[in-house]
């Protein structure tokens, strides 16, 4: 498998706080994985780099053979941010089609299916400022999906959701990776790990783990991945995380 | 820049505005209204009203324009479809276009509303034509999107932004020549003066009272208020960061 993303040594200062220390991980093509750690971890800041958006300290991140933030890219990476980024004072609909005509060859109909598969077909002409939380997240995740990007770096999409549409929506993610699209998820909830290819784990500002999660339960002795991650983190995160890699 | 994107971006602010019905209805009620408020107040002196509510056509689009456009700015800034669409292949010059042009013509809308009135019901009367002075409104209007553009980068809340209109507006306000005549202001007042887009906006309006026919006067002014709005959005490109800390 062929890395579509590519951190190198990446140290991302904001303000005065270091809040990557020299992360180093790669993302394979067409696979789903799982940025995993506690609120305040850096896991937006590291998503923040791969998109292109985020000023860095030093280190490189590459996205499909290029520079994080590359004019070529922007056609081609998907992001979702952890609040809904989409405008309060527009429809669904409406919202959709702004996003769709930002890429070459997309038509209105595109873009109405995108917003029928995350399960907004029947709230399309309402205002996203009535809508709640979850359906925002949605509307939102839709316009991160309309252009049909080779990467999606979606942070937090599954947060208050209930729980039949968070099984579409992984179904949607599977289906994109099965594509040959690359998708990032992150979340703050281990329950979701198991559905991810790989597992990046980070805590801190550094990566404690970087596995497939059958191989985190391995080498933890532990079926559940939560308590694999609580391992991880109390027996020394530098010990295990480079024994982790080894295994990879 | 591209056609597709500049245009769908247009279509986008002006359905944001078509949505909020409050806003409409404040943007084209309130002028008129002012406007009326004036003739009543200079009944017995109607050609002060005369160039007063001339100037007032101009100020109205600039002021509103400029708050509107600020505080749409930062919400993209805040509410992250700024970033979002960074991320998209949609260029800078897109999107401060797209303002400009959208609420440029929200505001000549504005303007010929508010312009109807004067004309129709308050006596206005001026010697040049009157779709002239929608094209100054206008112009002015674009102007106070410029800046709107560029003073939201400064701006983290709703509150700092709206504090910035005292800073930006009202000093031009005061130095036009609707107060005190410029020719009767003391040498530093008119130097700095002569620095301030809206000087020149007002003395094109006054000309459009005075002549017939477009004076060379009016075009160089208008020169200069449309070049204060390419600086005001190059500076504002500027403030546009793709990359942020």
């Amino acid at each position: 498998m062929t890395a579509a993303i590519e951190v190198r040594d990446l140290v991302i200062k904001r303000g005065k706080r270091e809040v990557l220390h020299g992360l180093s991980c790669t993302v394979p093509q067409g696979s789903v994985t799982g940025l995993l750690g506690p609120s305040g971890s850096g896991k937006t800041t590291l998503m923040r780099a791969i998109v292109g958006v985020q000023k860095v300290t030093s280190g490189t991140v590459t996205v499909l053979g290029r520079p994080a933030g590359s004019a070529v890219l922007r056609g081609q990476v998907g992001y979702q941010t952890q609040a809904p980024s989409i405008y309060a004072d527009l429809t669904v609909r409406e919202n959709a089609h702004y996003f769709a005509s930002l890429y070459k060859g997309l038509s209105k109909k595109d873009a109405d299916a995108v917003v029928e598969a995350v399960g907004l077909g029947d709230h399309a002409g309402q205002l996203v400022a009535d809508l709640s939380g979850g359906q925002k997240a949605r509307a939102s995740l839709a316009c991160a999906l309309i252009g049909r990007p080779r990467v999606l770096i979606l942070d937090e999409p599954t947060v208050g959701q209930d729980p039949v549409l968070r099984d579409e929506l992984w179904g949607r993610f599977r289906a994109a990776a099965a594509d040959g699209t690359t998708v990032v998820v992150s979340s703050h909830v281990m329950d979701e790990a198991g559905r991810c290819d790989r597992l990046l784990l980070i805590r801190d500002g550094r990566l404690v783990a970087d596995d497939t999660p059958a191989a985190i339960r391995a080498a933890t002795g532990t079926n559940d991945l939560e308590s694999a991650f609580l391992h991880l983190i109390r027996t020394g995160e530098t010990g295990l995380a480079a024994s982790a890699r080894e295994s990879a | 820049m591209s056609s597709r994107i500049l245009g769908s971006t247009i279509r986008r602010i002006l359905g944001q505005l078509r949505h909020d019905r409050r806003t409409i209805a404040l943007l084209l009620v309130v002028p008129p209204l002012l406007l009326t408020l004036l003739s009543f107040m200079f009944e017995d002196t109607p050609r002060t009203f005369q160039g007063i509510a001339l100037t007032m056509l101009g100020i109205f689009p600039f002021v509103i324009m400029f708050l509107i456009t600020s505080i749409a700015m930062l919400r993209e800034r805040t509410t992250g479809t700024l970033e979002r669409l960074l991320t998209t292949p949609m260029g800078k010059l897109d999107l401060l276009f797209g303002y400009g042009i959208a609420f440029g013509v929200a505001a000549a809308v504005q303007a010929g509303i508010a312009s109807g009135v004067a004309y129709l019901f308050l006596d206005l009367q001026t010697q040049g034509n009157a779709g002239l002075v929608i094209a100054i409104a206008a112009a002015n209007a674009v102007l106070g999107v410029a800046l709107g553009l560029f003073c939201s980068a400064f701006a983290r809340t709703e509150f700092q932004a709206v504090q910035f209109m005292p800073v930006v507006v009202i000093p031009q306000l005061l130095l036009c020549g609707l107060f005190v005549d410029r020719e009767n202001m003391a040498g530093w007042l008119q130097a700095i003066s002569n620095v301030l887009p809206m000087t020149y906006s007002v003395e094109a309006l006054g000309e459009v009272g005075r002549h017939a026919d477009p004076t060379s006067t009016l075009w160089t002014d208008l020169g200069i208020v449309v070049g204060c709005v390419v600086v005001a959005l190059t500076l504002a490109a500027a403030t546009l960061r793709r990359r942020t800390p």
